[in-house]
């Protein structure tokens, strides 16, 4: 089978089974609200230190977000040992890798569709004229955070304590990235509504990187 | 439940070649040194006590796993028409321990997934069809979770066979299943060996399918203990290893 429609006839699997069950979802922006709620009334914050430490507080409950959505990704593929069939179907191991990839980012762009105007209203941040700009950044950032979580939730599927491993793996290799996306949403959150153009390339960069290790090692994250 | 109303075997059946296999798990050894071939067409039965490496033995002629060493070889009508590993994957068809089928999505939902992953023309009149022929057309729309285990195991079945495999694999096809499912299970056997696929049936002694097989192959302790070679005499042996359960 094509290895495009394979990956689209996968992804669609992978919305019904969250949209049916909606488990994933709930329980990250369920997650992720609480921590930007949490914070608002720890600390606080004037609009002027919203917008310096804003963004490292909504990447952070992007992270987790993250965390949480990619780590059943291969784990529930191993109730019914579903991984067996598809690896048995004529269709490339990226295409099971890719639809998995594409699922999750649109699971936390949802997510991340949800959060950001919450963050926007309690911490008094005005995205009028930068929400453009703040959706590519958004969207470079959960690619990068996608692709890593999903390669690493197919190394950690078979681990015993999964859930703790994950974010211990993943945290180390998304740094840079995290870095990369919250620099670049300060300097779009400043007074001059700018985006940092080196951030973004490295941003641009470890996406091509990631995306193309996750094709390389498609075979073996297959094998489980 | 009607056998007639499954898809038919459109290519021949695959011939196997296993050369000095050998399949570890840490220390230890599932599978030492076993050669082994089977005709296209055979029907094989795989009988040993549990820990045998029956289940080892199927999983890496599906390719899900690996031998340690020695190497699998697959043929079409003689065994220097060598079928690469990339055309056996699509003409495989594995009915395991575990169910792969998907318990949020309806029988109709994984046997539609599975159908267009196999790329195959006419999904749904063949998807409807193989529910029919398994006799769960009017719990189509239900959730595989909501099914009994004799359901579910007719549903795997069903999914196997959905691209009309050249090889079919079963690791214990007969559990869960009623009599109803079994006699399905019966007729569907038959049929499949009359269309010339290779199955290669792990089970246990008591299982009636067994007198479909051509072949019995016995393992213990992951060596080939008896084999009645093509067209030999099962009855003895059978018996023998029924009267020992």
């Amino acid at each position: 089978m094509n290895g495009l429609r394979a990956a689209f006839t996968l992804f669609a699997k992978e919305c019904r089974l969250e949209f049916r069950t909606r488990e994933l979802l709930t329980a990250t922006v369920v997650f992720s609200l609480i921590i930007i709620v949490f914070f608002n009334f720890a600390f606080d914050p004037t609009p002027a230190e919203a917008r310096r430490f804003g963004p490292g507080l909504l990447w952070i409950a992007f992270f987790f977000a993250g965390s949480l959505m990619v780590n059943p990704s291969f784990a529930r593929e191993q109730t019914n040992d579903t991984l067996d069939a598809l690896r048995m179907a004529p269709v490339p191991s990226f295409a099971v890798l890719a639809a998995k990839i594409l699922a999750n980012l649109v699971f936390l762009s949802i997510a991340e569709a949800i959060l950001v105007p919450v963050f926007s209203l309690f911490y008094n941040v005005s995205l009028v004229g930068i929400l453009g700009r703040l959706a590519l950044v958004l969207f470079l950032g959960t690619v990068g955070l996608v692709t890593t979580g999903t390669v690493f939730s197919a190394i950690s599927a078979h681990a015993r304590m999964r859930e703790l491993l994950l974010p211990v793996l993943l945290l180390p290799f998304l740094t840079p990235l995290l870095i990369a996306a919250v620099s670049t949403t300060i300097s779009l959150f400043g007074e001059a509504h700018e985006l940092d153009r080196t951030w973004m390339i490295f941003l641009i960069g470890f996406d091509v990187v990631f995306l193309t290790t996750s094709w390389l090692l498609s075979d073996f994250l297959a094998e489980g | 439940m009607a056998s007639a109303a499954a898809p038919s075997v459109a290519k021949p059946g695959l011939g196997i070649r296993f050369e000095r296999i050998e399949r570890r798990f840490g220390a230890l050894i599932a599978l030492r040194s076993l050669s082994l071939e089977i005709a296209p067409g055979e029907f094989v039965a795989l009988l040993g006590h549990n820990g045998a490496g029956k289940t080892t033995l199927l999983r890496i002629t599906a390719q899900l796993m690996r031998p340690s060493r020695g190497a699998v070889t697959f043929f079409a009508e003689s065994t220097d028409q060598q079928v690469p590993f990339r055309d056996v994957k699509g003409r495989t068809g594995l009915v395991g321990h575990s169910l792969l089928l998907y318990d949020e999505l309806s029988a109709e939902e994984n046997l539609t997934l599975f159908a267009k992953l196999y790329a195959l023309e006419n999904v749904p009149a063949r998807v409807a069809s193989a529910l029919q022929a398994c006799g769960l057309s009017s719990r189509a729309t239900s959730q595989v979770r909501t099914f009994s285990r004799g359901m579910r195991q007719r549903l795997a079945i069903a999914r196997a066979l959905l691209h009309s495999p050249s090889l079919l694999l079963l690791d214990e096809p007969a559990a869960g299943l009623d009599r109803q499912g079994l006699e399905w299970l019966g007729a569907t056997l038959k049929r499949l060996r009359g269309d010339g696929c290779t199955v290669i049936m792990s089970t246990h002694a008591r299982n009636e399918s067994l007198e479909l097989a051509t072949r019995a192959i016995v393992l213990a302790g992951g060596r080939l203990q008896q084999d009645t070679g093509a067209g030999g005499d099962l009855r003895q042996l059978l018996e023998s290893m029924r009267a020992e359960a």
